[in-house]
């Protein structure tokens, strides 16, 4: 039972897709900038994997190794392609401004890497949960992301007015580069360091540390 | 016209820059860009299979996909375009593995010196982004050829300067815990930041 937990909750803090495998970090920026696409996101993405990894586990044992990436490649986009079909029908104004990013889960490399990494090895139920733990991790990380995006750059948050903007009479005003594409780097790579300041085990080697004063002066 | 596809180009290099404005390909930005050679022979794959898979995806939507595409095969309703993920990431994938195929034995220097990168190649977003931006801003051929070498141009350029600046990184003095990753992610930002000078500029 333990194992079970460990594999659902696992990702999202101690192994998480984003702050320590470096997967899926394509759109993780891009969909951030309102917190009501990037739920939208979340749910794509966390229904994609865990699907694509349930099938793939269930024929594991009958893909040839030399063919399994186009196997895992047209499940995942299969159900990219019913995902993207849904939302078209169903919240028709969020995928439009999702644009191509809903394509691109096809080449998310969660979804490719937990297929690999886990799905080939293991049986279905533990494959699901494994899919369902790697899709919160990244929407914890991707949802942080978007509020505090859309919190500081519009003074909402799902579309809801949290600071008065001065535009509206309040006294906010909003930082606009909070909306603009360099921002999301910053507030990953924030959320980086503070996960790794709070889970110490997570800190890269250094490839080269500075020495002391006799290394200076040396050279 | 020459002016249209040249300001087209320098749009996809500079002003829509596949890696810093659309954040694409970002898992092989930031995992393959520690050394400047590496980095030079993943950006020259890039744009060669840039320079391929756009317009031939280009080419089969417009023949095969599109609403009434099918006119010339007297099915004038079908209407395929659901299928395109199915057939882009597939036209990437066989593409790919041609190249690696035709490089190998025609041009066994290039292929030594793709190495590994050839393959991962083909579950690169920027790949795919690039396709599926031509297919939403319906680029005709000519169109697609331009902007599909001017996209993979662009993401060479950002990731060869990210490996020159994180070579140098490599001797500074970061705080613990914002190593590797975080200061990465920090530095692309600032890129980006940089990148963004270049969004005035009207074409």
């Amino acid at each position: 039972m333990s194992n079970v937990k460990e594999i659902l909750f696992g990702p999202i803090f101690n192994d998480n897709p984003i702050g320590l495998q470096i997967l899926g970090i394509c759109s993780a920026l891009a969909v951030t900038t309102k917190m009501s696409v990037a739920l939208v996101m979340c749910i794509a993405l966390t229904l994609v994997t865990a699907f694509s990894n349930l099938f793939i586990s269930l024929i594991r044992n009958r893909i040839p190794s030399s063919i399994r990436i186009i196997v895992q490649m047209t499940i995942i986009a299969s159900l990219v392609i019913v995902v993207d079909q849904i939302l078209g029908a169903v919240a028709y104004d969020i995928s439009k401004q999702l644009t191509v990013f809903v394509g691109l889960i096809i080449t998310n490399c969660i979804v490719m890497g937990r297929a690999e990494a886990f799905a080939m090895q293991n049986p279905p139920g533990l494959s699901f949960l494994d899919g369902i733990g790697n899709g919160l991790g990244y929407s914890v990380v991707l949802m942080t992301v978007a509020a505090i995006r859309e919190l500081i750059g519009s003074g909402s948050l799902f579309g809801f007015e949290i600071l008065p903007l001065v535009t509206n009479g309040g006294w906010y005003s909003p930082m606009g580069l909070m909306l603009l594409p360099p921002s999301a780097f910053f507030i990953i790579g924030m959320l980086i360091w503070a996960l790794r300041a709070w889970k110490t085990e997570q800190v890269e080697a250094a490839d080269y540390s500075i020495g002391g004063h006799t290394a200076l002066s040396r050279g | 016209m020459f002016e249209y596809y040249l300001s087209l180009f320098i749009k996809a290099v500079f002003i829509e820059n596949m890696a810093l404005v659309f954040f694409l390909g970002m898992c092989t930005f930031i995992a393959i860009s520690k050394k400047i050679e590496t980095a030079i022979g993943l950006g020259i794959a890039v744009i060669v299979v840039q320079a391929i898979t756009v317009p031939v995806n280009n080419l089969i939507f417009q023949y095969l996909l599109a609403d009434g595409a099918l006119a010339w095969a007297g099915m004038p309703d079908v209407d395929l375009s659901f299928l395109g993920y199915l057939s882009y990431i597939g036209v990437i994938a066989a593409i790919v593995q041609i190249l690696e195929m035709f490089l190998d034995k025609y041009v066994p220097a290039l292929y030594n010196s793709l190495g590994v990168f050839l393959p991962l190649i083909t579950v690169n977003c920027a790949i795919l982004g690039a396709s599926l931006f031509m297919v939403n801003r319906s680029y005709n051929f000519g169109e697609s050829i331009v902007y599909g070498i001017g996209a993979g141009v662009g993401w060479a350029i950002a990731i060869v300067v990210l490996a020159g600046i994180r070579e140098k990184l490599k001797y500074s003095d970061v705080p613990k815990g914002l190593e590797g990753l975080g200061i990465t992610f920090i530095t692309v930002g600032l890129m980006s930041l940089g990148f963004m000078s270049f969004g005035g500029i009207s074409l």
